[in-house]
């Protein structure tokens, strides 16, 4: 499903991501962890299209087409969903007028027929349920005034109306409660298919308590320098990030 | 991002002016050029009784003691006065009675606006005033509405029919000394609409006016007086379209509101003035004075408006809380997008005990756009209890644009309370980018987050025209990212 090939990207000049290599497939999930700066996230922007970061060198391919060439909104109507580790405020825009824009903006592009304002409720209640959204949020504007726990809930609720191919969730875990995890967790659990796949970032071992990865990668400088089973999560767990620096010092 | 930015910037243009066509018809004008004379031949084209061309005279002498006023946040190019046509009609019998005594050509225009003047293909429930140039070509459901005993018609018509009314309300609101834009619509204003709504009655429709500029070198200057008696009731829209050329045309208009006891009124406008072209070349100047008068106790004055054209706008909707526990409401919209400049706020009078204001103001500057908010709120020594909220935010789209706030505040009593928010906010590319992840184009996602800026003020038009506004919104921004 994406294969990326010695990745490199910058910011402002400065490498970030130094050569990434990484496949997924359809029905995977992988977890990516790191210290913080390890360039977890700029990753995520890359896949998504946001260009503050500049790829240097590399190929990243997605479905078969070149992912790189394609704009932001295309990734997304392609199927890539990012969950924002800062999920963003759009005052004035209701959460119903801007998931059916984004909804139908997807249909549109499968050849279909742009949903009714009835027919997007309905599917709206259904996916509320789901991640246990409480209806309040969902006709307010677009995560304002929303807690960060709100906004993290939000973002699994839009990943379940938009029910991508290739799921990234930034951080998603940053900043909630057991029981917020638990739902955000749960969310994803659900709307996992043998066709579709995740790529869970991830600072600690606890959301993959419920998240059950297939692979697990520890990204550090740019790089991944370590590529596991889950036991690779408890492991980093208990021994913490010195290891794996003193793990590449070594190497 | 920075080159994609400059992309999209150039394509600003890309959203066509939609109203830009001339209109070939019949005119009859009167050579440029402002005097004595000029002022008795239009008094004398309208028939008019002595007392207006008195009221004329003596605000045209007035006028030539003042001078343009600077105080604006505005590049306003020298205006001749003398190469200025303020004349300028359509050829047609006055005030056709019926549909076929219009120019053929005329209908096609107004049809070619959305505005057609044919009752039954008119959308249900809004009156139109047709206005071109310097005349009304038509108004429609003037019979319906007479049966609820309310008038509503061309202003020439009730300087003939009703000249009691007229001359009773006539520049109670704008004296013709106000300032000099509104003196000199009062030496020379033209035609535009009249209005009274009688005691007790709920106008069962819209009414409105439209204004359209069609001849070159003149200039429009309409008046519009409208009147609400005790306990009515009346919603009010004006829209206006110009051809698109390559001269700047001025537009001084003049509207007066009186609200008895219990009356009230909404104003909303869409101004839609041709802007000019993105080189800012050409455009409307648009300088409008408008203030109503909440002379009855619990009487209500709402303004909303929604501008998005002109090359210059100078304008300050106002409310005048002469009655006690009476309110004032100014909701505005202004985008100035390519050279735009706007300088737009209200005044808020507090005369009456326990009088309430409120001012909404949101701007949108975009391209190399320049808009002012300017806004007075002013509490007089006897208005015990006054209370105004004023929320005046700016959104800029592009880093070679403006926005500006200039509030004014004289309290001499006390007891009021007055409260101001402002915010000043870019669209972020974090927001577009958001919108962007979801599926949403750029140019969607602009629309999407400038109407959801602007949505406190849309939601204060009536519905029909709420549509039209979002959708002139996004047109007027087409392109213009931040």
């Amino acid at each position: 499903m994406l294969i990326i090939e010695d990745l490199k990207a910058a910011i402002s000049g400065k490498l970030i991501l130094k050569g990434i290599s990484l496949e997924v497939k359809a029905g995977e999930i992988h977890a990516i962890m790191g210290p913080n700066g390890s360039g977890k996230s700029t990753l995520a922007a890359v896949l998504a299209g946001r260009d503050f970061a500049e790829v240097t060198n590399g190929t990243v391919t997605y479905m078969g087409k070149n992912l790189l060439e394609m704009a932001a909104e295309n990734r997304s109507k392609e199927g890539i969903f990012l969950g924002f580790q800062y999920p963003i405020e759009i005052p004035g825009v209701s959460m119903v007028n801007f998931m059916k824009t984004a909804l139908n903006e997807h249909r549109k592009h499968k050849g279909l027929e742009p949903l009714s304002a009835s027919d997007f409720l309905k599917l709206m209640r259904e996916k509320k349920g789901l991640v246990e959204i409480d209806s309040k949020l969902t006709s307010r504007s677009v995560n304002e005034g929303f807690s960060g726990g709100e906004k993290k809930k939000n973002e699994i609720f839009q990943m379940a109306i938009l029910e991508p191919k290739l799921a990234i969730l930034d951080e998603t875990d940053s900043g909630l409660d057991i029981d917020a995890l638990r739902i955000v967790a749960n969310g994803v659990n659900m709307l996992k298919r043998p066709d579709n796949a995740a790529i869970v970032i991830t600072h600690y071992q606890r959301l993959l308590d419920y998240i059950v990865p297939d692979v697990v990668h520890v990204l550090y400088d740019g790089r991944i320098v370590k590529t596991a089973g889950r036991e690779l999560a408890l492991e980093l767990e208990e021994k913490g990030y010195e290891w794996i620096k003193d793990h590449v010092e070594e190497n | 991002m920075e080159k994609d930015q400059d992309k999209i910037l150039n394509d600003v243009t890309s959203g066509e002016y939609k109203y830009g066509f001339y209109s070939d018809i019949e005119m009859e004008q009167i050579p440029k050029g402002l005097n004595e004379d000029t002022i008795r031949i239009i008094s004398g084209k309208k028939s008019e009784p002595e007392w207006l061309l008195d009221f004329r005279l003596k605000a045209f002498r007035y006028w030539q003691t003042m001078k343009m006023p600077q105080w604006a946040n505005l590049k306003i190019p020298p205006i001749d006065y003398q190469e200025i046509i303020y004349y300028a009609a359509p050829k047609q019998k006055v005030s056709p009675k019926s549909l076929d005594d219009i120019d053929p050509e005329l209908k096609r225009t107004f049809d070619r606006l959305g505005i057609p003047l044919e009752e039954q293909k008119h959308l249900s429930g809004v009156a139109v005033d047709a206005v071109m140039d310097s005349v009304s070509v038509r108004t429609t459901f003037r019979e319906t509405l007479a049966e609820s005993g309310i008038i509503f018609c061309s202003f020439s018509d009730a300087v003939r029919e009703y000249p009691d009314l007229v001359r009773k309300y006539l520049g109670t609101v704008v004296p013709y000394t106000d300032n000099y834009f509104a003196s000199l619509n009062s030496a020379v204003f033209s035609d535009g609409s009249f209005c009274y709504i009688p005691r007790g009655v709920r106008c069962p429709m819209e009414l409105s006016t439209y204004f359209r500029i069609n001849a070159a070198n003149t200039g429009q200057f309409e008046r519009t007086l409208l009147i609400a008696d005790e306990e009515s009731y009346v919603s009010y829209l004006e829209g206006c379209t110009a051809p698109m050329r390559d001269e700047n045309q001025l537009h001084a208009a003049i509207v007066e509101i009186i609200a008895e006891n219990h009356a009230e009124v909404k104003y909303s406008t869409v101004q839609n003035w041709y802007p000019g072209d993105k080189e800012g070349k050409g455009g409307i100047f648009n300088f409008v004075t408008k203030r109503g008068l909440c002379r009855g106790d619990n009487s209500k004055i709402s303004w909303t408006q929604v501008e998005t054209g002109s090359a210059i706008t100078w304008k300050y909707p106002s409310c005048i809380l002469k009655g006690d526990n009476s309110t004032g409401e100014f909701y505005s919209v202004a985008v100035t997008n390519n050279f735009q400049q706007a300088d737009t706020g209200t005044k808020m009078i507090h005369i009456g005990k326990n009088t309430k204001s409120t001012i909404v103001s949101k701007g949108i500057s975009a391209g190399r756009g320049q808009n002012s908010y300017r806004g007075l709120v002013k509490v007089l020594k006897n208005a015990t209890g006054a209370r105004n909220f004023s929320q005046c935010d700016s959104l800029l789209l592009g880093d070679k644009c403006g926005a500006h706030t200039f509030p004014y505040l004289e309290v001499d009593n006390q007891s009021a309370i007055i409260e101001h928010e402002a915010t000043t906010s870019k669209i972020g590319e974090d927001q577009i980018f958001y919108c962007n992840q979801r599926g949403i184009s750029t140019e969607d996602a602009i629309g999407l987050i400038v109407n959801g800026y602007a949505r406190e003020v849309i939601n204060k038009l009536p519905m029909e025209f709420a549509v039209e506004a979002q959708k002139l919104l996004q047109i007027s921004l087409e392109g213009s990212v931040g």
